[in-house]
């Protein structure tokens, strides 16, 4: 019931949200506003009631939908998807905070497509059904649509455009493969066919035909992500959206990717999974180095982020890859660390469009002596990105890297570059930015954040150096999901971690090095 | 100790933490009070540790305690906590002494600066990094500390953001660190796939019996690790960020590059002996780098202009003499010249500082703009030149114990290259350090008239902290000598090393000159006589001759110009790498634009002129669908015919 109450009021107040008249202007934001605290207000008791450290689904409820189809309104959480809830109501709360000034023409409906996109997120993190889950998933997508094509700057239709065509594209292929194992569990299973996913987990499914499903089915996740090198909507749609769009997209929409990977993709291919592996892993780390060296040359600050955000989730990606609980667990904590230093990125360039009306690196210079608290917090969100230990950032980059050093010392090395590249564009990014003198006389006024700005980076600061200090409990409350992701793949490994095959100098008197690397 | 240890860290960060939140609106100009007073009583702290360990001295047992789990994932547990051994205390000590003189001094020397309280809010957090960085009792932790103190140094390096060689440095400083935490992080993780621990108990508990001696593992992470440290500590081939590093304040460049974390790898070396004696390729390589660096950056250090650069050469320098040491396998003389040159080469720098001061100039001061200052700033001449000959090896000041030391064991070990690059350093060391002395304080000032007018003695919150490090460039050195208890801090030290020793004892060939008295003797004299002679060779161009400086300058002009352009390296790195690594990025941003973006936008549009042509087959006329038919009906007709 609070699950789905977390992820209905969104949707209720959205409605709400059309019949305030358009004459009480100012009320919509505040309205919208309001009604975003609900959930997050309503995660408090989430937290409580969430059992830490137990495996399986929980907060689950089931309602027969579609009973002709077998199709339910099946939902549950389990540690990843209660952290990616969380997530999406703080980033959610904080992107309507952030529109208050920068969105000023058609505010009613601007505020009515967020609600409905906070639905549409939370859905897709508690939905079981398959049937349920796609729907909720194409709710992200249209909401976005108008978000970035009718709020958006500059190129905003080709980006809204390109941004719908590449994900439709995805979900259509995706929407074929659930059909398909819908009739394949119901010749399989018998019975009564139903669209719940663990039933298409149990199948068994021949292994050809498996990498094929497996393609049609990723893809919308790997475009989602974004993976290199269906990365290309990217840029255009997170430097084209308004700020609360980007936030949203680069915090949450990108996320919903990487958890598609893990809930669905892994149990119910793992063959396939491990099949395309080494394809994937090579996609990943291209990502890496590619998105980092091409956010080097950006001169456009959100486009740099943008980049930064395809080089990132590489790693991330990567993490998962490496098929142990350490990098899995890496790969998750890094999507919350995404979400909250790229999130707040976004939320730092938007606050210096919403003061120049440009984007471009070379129209600033020397904005540390103007705007020292906003220096101060672009620089700790800078070096979140950047995996400075002691924030956010590092935590998950190095638990990425310590399992996929456990996996292949190769692929290590080449995605342990990302962390150099990741600080030059960074600090040259904000040498350029904030450092020097002041070149262009218009930044010579600039105000510095106001009170609406300073509480909306706050949070995410404490949050980031939280995480940064204590990562344990958010660790505690992923591992039951992380172990169950790890047990999925487990049987299905072939290779052999290449450690095991170094000869240690005393096998009886050494901690063995099978048990080391064994995943757990 | 367990009980109150955490506070000596956690004291700086408060202070720190109090000084960026409320020190503009609140504490402004005592924001140095807030951060002297926090650093004195973490002094405290440290020294009552220190009087705990010392008098058990060698049966100190380490103080090992986690305060709770900072990481933990499977098999993977990272604690919070601290590790307080026999060479914690020594850089414990060292950390918050040489900080709290560091930060009284620059009380004085910032107060008029603009910036001042966010001097006082990097300063102290530098400080909590660097004690967390001696004291973690894990590997991470250490490295928490390790990037913590480069992104201080970075933040402080930039501390005029507003000139752009100072962003410049501080970016490059960053950079080239996070170059060498690469093979840091791969060295570490490595370590944990190989020994499943990363605690520095469990480590030195598991390694002996997950490597190999001499294996390619250890080799491997050894070298890793090590390449984290030419990083951090500025050796070749990663130091050419501290010369630049000199575009800080001066006190920055006393303590963060030259005092403190530029040691850091040299500790975490000492920290690691035991892997590193079980690596004698690696000892090797960190031996030849480090003498190497010695004689390299002395040799840069003979014909710079600027007074810190020169500094800055001979840190890195310094730096290379305790690799030097590491690679023979004598860490706690590693750590003595670590001690010793904290102290002398603060109070160098400090010394520059008030110079600087006195010249109302910030970061850079020619020094054939000085001279004879001896008149107008005794106390600062008199503790430079304290400082000036204890790192030129003059007995009885410190830097001649902990130098012969390592020349020593260099020497009785075999290692005659070593030694030879060591005393060829020693003698350029002399030189360009009086040559610095003797452009800064002696003849007569070559300055302009108006410079000459202002020029004053610092006050005595700076000269103060000035005479009590020259009391330490004097007196440290003694605590390995026959006063203390012969080789007292030797034998303080020896369980750190001991079972490093033990492991590496029965592969290296016996030291081919064990202990003759007769021969140490011999040798300190021997390089008691080049520092004598690089001094005296300075004086004469100097002083005595001053026309043979330029002379020699004339007749050597292309040497003079390679070893004033720093051998071109910069240059070099700017053209291979960076130039190279910006030509890849644009290379990968048009890939971008013209193959993935532009060929996804071909499909489209190619998918768009297809439904065009198919379109057009939608003609409107009825003619033409009815020949349509007419043309289908044929066809099925023929088809049915063919089949049946």
């Amino acid at each position: 019931m609070l699950l789905t109450l977390i992820t209905f009021i969104p949707l209720i107040g959205a409605a709400l949200l059309l019949c305030v008249p358009r004459s009480m202007e100012g009320a919509h934001k505040w309205f919208a506003f309001g009604v975003s605290l609900v959930p997050l207000i309503l995660c408090i008791p989430l937290m409580i009631v969430f059992p830490y450290g137990e495996p399986g689904f929980h907060c689950a409820a089931l309602v027969s939908w579609i009973p002709s189809f077998g199709i339910d309104y099946r939902i549950g959480i389990d540690g990843i998807s209660f952290v990616l809830i969380i997530l999406t109501t703080i980033l959610t709360t904080i992107s309507i905070a952030a529109s208050f000034e920068s969105i000023k023409e058609k505010e009613k409906e601007f505020y009515f497509f967020l609600l409905l996109l906070e639905t549409g997120m939370l859905g897709t993190f508690i939905a079981l059904d398959m049937f349920l889950f796609f729907v909720f998933w194409e709710l992200m997508l249209v909401p976005m649509y108008f978000i970035i094509g009718v709020w958006g700057h500059g190129e905003r239709i080709y980006a809204s455009i390109k941004f719908f065509l590449y994900t439709a594209f995805g979900s259509a292929l995706m929407l074929l493969v659930i059909f398909y194992l819908y009739f394949e569990a119901a010749n399989q299973l018998g019975a009564s066919p139903s669209f719940h996913f663990e039933n298409f987990v149990a199948l068994t499914l021949d292994p050809g035909i498996q990498k094929w499903l497996f393609v049609g089915f990723v893809l919308a996740f790997l475009i989602k992500m974004p993976l290199f090198p269906f990365h290309t909507w990217l840029p255009y749609a997170h430097t084209e959206a308004p700020t609360a769009g980007s936030v949203l997209l680069a915090g949450i929409l990108l996320k919903s990717g990487v958890y598609g990977f893990l809930r669905f993709c892994i149990p119910i291919f793992p063959q396939a999974v491990i099949a395309f592996s080494p394809v994937l892993m090579t996609l990943a780390i291209i990502g890496v180095i590619y998105g980092a060296m091409v956010a080097m040359v950006q001169r456009d600050v959100k486009r740099l982020v943008a980049y930064s955000s395809v080089s990132h989730m590489g790693m991330l990606l990567a993490g998962i890859l490496a098929w142990n609980l350490q990098g899995i667990e890496g790969g998750i904590i890094q999507m919350v660390n995404h979400g909250l230093s790229t999130g707040a990125l976004f939320l730092i360039v938007g606050m210096i469009y919403d003061r120049r009306h440009t984007r471009e690196v070379s129209e600033f210079g020397g904005l540390s002596k103007v705007m020292p608290v906003y220096a101060t917090f672009f620089m700790i969100f800078m070096l979140s990105s950047i995996g400075l230990p002691g924030l956010n950032g590092f935590v998950g980059e190095f638990l990425i890297l310590l399992g996929l050093m456990g996996h292949s010392i190769f692929w290590t090395i080449l995605a342990a570059t990302g962390v150099i590249l990741g600080a030059a564009y960074m600090l040259w990014l904000y040498q350029r930015m904030m450092f020097g003198e002041v070149k262009v006389e218009a930044n010579r006024e600039l105000k510095d954040l106001n009170r609406r700005e300073f509480h909306i980076l706050l949070p995410i600061a404490i949050f980031c150096f939280l995480i940064g200090v204590f990562p344990y409990p958010l660790q505690k409350t992923l591992e039951p999901a992380a172990k169950q992701i790890v047990e999925y793949i487990q049987p299905h490994l072939t290779a052999e971690p290449w450690l095991a095959s170094i000869p240690l100098p005393n096998e009886n008197t050494s901690p063995s090095i099978n048990n080391e690397s064994n995943h757990e | 100790m367990k009980t109150f240890a955490w506070l000596i860290p956690i004291l700086p960060a408060l202070a720190a933490l109090a000084n960026g939140l409320f020190g503009r609106r609140y504490i402004n100009e005592w924001a140095g009070h807030v951060a002297s007073a926090a650093m004195l009583l973490s002094l405290l702290l440290a020294f009552i540790c220190t009087m705990i360990a010392l008098p058990q001295g060698g049966d100190f047992v380490p103080v090992d305690h986690d305060y709770y789990t900072w990481l933990g994932a499977g098999t993977l547990s990272i604690p919070f906590g601290i590790y307080i051994d026999q060479l914690s205390v020594v850089m414990m000590m060292v950390v918050s002494l040489v900080s709290s003189i560091i930060f009284i001094y620059a009380i004085g020397y910032m107060r008029s600066d603009p910036g001042y309280v966010r001097f006082f809010t990097y300063m102290p957090l530098f400080t909590f990094f660097m004690l967390l960085l001696v004291m973690g009792n894990s590997l991470p932790l250490l490295f928490v500390g390790w990037e913590g103190v480069g992104l201080c140094s970075y933040l402080l390096i930039g501390y005029y953001y507003d000139r752009d060689y100072a962003a410049d440095a501080g970016k490059k400083a960053f950079i080239v660190n996070r170059i060498g935490d690469f093979g840091f992080l791969l060295g570490m993780l490595l370590l944990f796939w190989f020994t499943g621990a990363l605690k520095f108990s469990d480590l030195f508990e598991s390694a002996p019996s997950s490597f190999v001696y001499a294996g390619v593992p250890i080799t491997m992470i050894t070298l890793l690790l090590f390449f984290g440290a030419t990083g951090k500590s500025a050796q070749i081939p990663l130091y050419v960020w501290l010369p630049d590093a000199m575009a800080g304040p001066t006190p920055v460049s006393a303590l963060i590059h030259a005092a403190t974390m530029v040691t850091a790898g040299v500790y975490m070396v000492a920290r690691l002996n035991l892997l590193y004696s079980m690596a004698p390729a690696t000892l090797f390589l960190v031996g030849v780098i480090g003498g190497l660096t010695a004689l390299y950056a002395a040799s840069i250090a003979l014909v710079q202009r600027d007074a810190k650069k020169i500094l800055a050469y001979s840190t890195i320098s310094q730096l290379g003499y305790m690799f030097l040491a590491c690679g023979t396998g004598a860490y706690i003389a590693a750590i003595f010249h670590l001690m010793t040159h904290a102290f002398f080469k603060a109070c160098l720098f400090l010394g520059a500082g008030s110079v600087l001061h006195a010249f109302h100039r910030t970061t850079d001061v020619d020094v054939f703009e000085a001279g004879g200052l001896r008149k107008v700033m005794p106390f600062t001449r008199w503790t430079f030149l304290i400082s000036t000959i204890a790192i030129a090896g003059i007995p009885p000041l410190a830097g001649f114990f902990s130098k012969d030391e390592i020349l020593w064991k260099a020497f009785s070990g075999g290692h005659l290259f070593l030694w030879g690059l060591g005393i060829a350093a020693a003698f350029c060391t002399a030189l360009y350090i009086f040559r610095l002395y003797n452009l800064l304080f002696s003849g007569e000032f070559r300055g302009t008239g108006e410079q000459r007018m202002h020029l004053h003695e610092s006050p005595a919150l700076m000269w103060v902290p000035l005479a009590i490090l020259a009391f330490f460039s004097i007196c440290a050195g003694w605590l390995n000598m026959p006063l203390f208890g012969y080789h007292g801090f030797h034998n303080f030290l020896h369980p750190v090393t001991a079972q490093g020793h033990h492991l590496a004892e029965h592969a290296i060939h016996p030291p081919i000159l064990a202990s003759e008295h007769l021969l140490e003797w011999l040798l300190a004299i021997g390089s008691v006589l080049v520092a004598l002679a690089g001094i005296a060779f300075a004086r004469l161009l100097y002083v005595w001759e001053p026309t043979l400086a330029s002379r020699m300058e004339e007749s050597f002009q292309s040497a003079f110009t390679i070893l004033y352009h720093k051998y071109h390296i910069d240059e070099v790195y700017d053209l291979i790498v960076v130039q190279n690594y910006m030509r890849c990025c644009r290379a990968a941003q048009w890939f971008d634009d013209r193959v993935i973006i532009a060929g996804l936008n071909g499909l489209a549009n190619s998918a768009n002129r297809a439904a065009d042509t198919v379109r057009k087959i939608q003609t409107g006329t009825v003619t033409h669908y009815a020949l349509a038919t007419l043309v289908g009906m044929v066809f099925l007709v023929v088809w049915l015919f063919l089949c049946y």
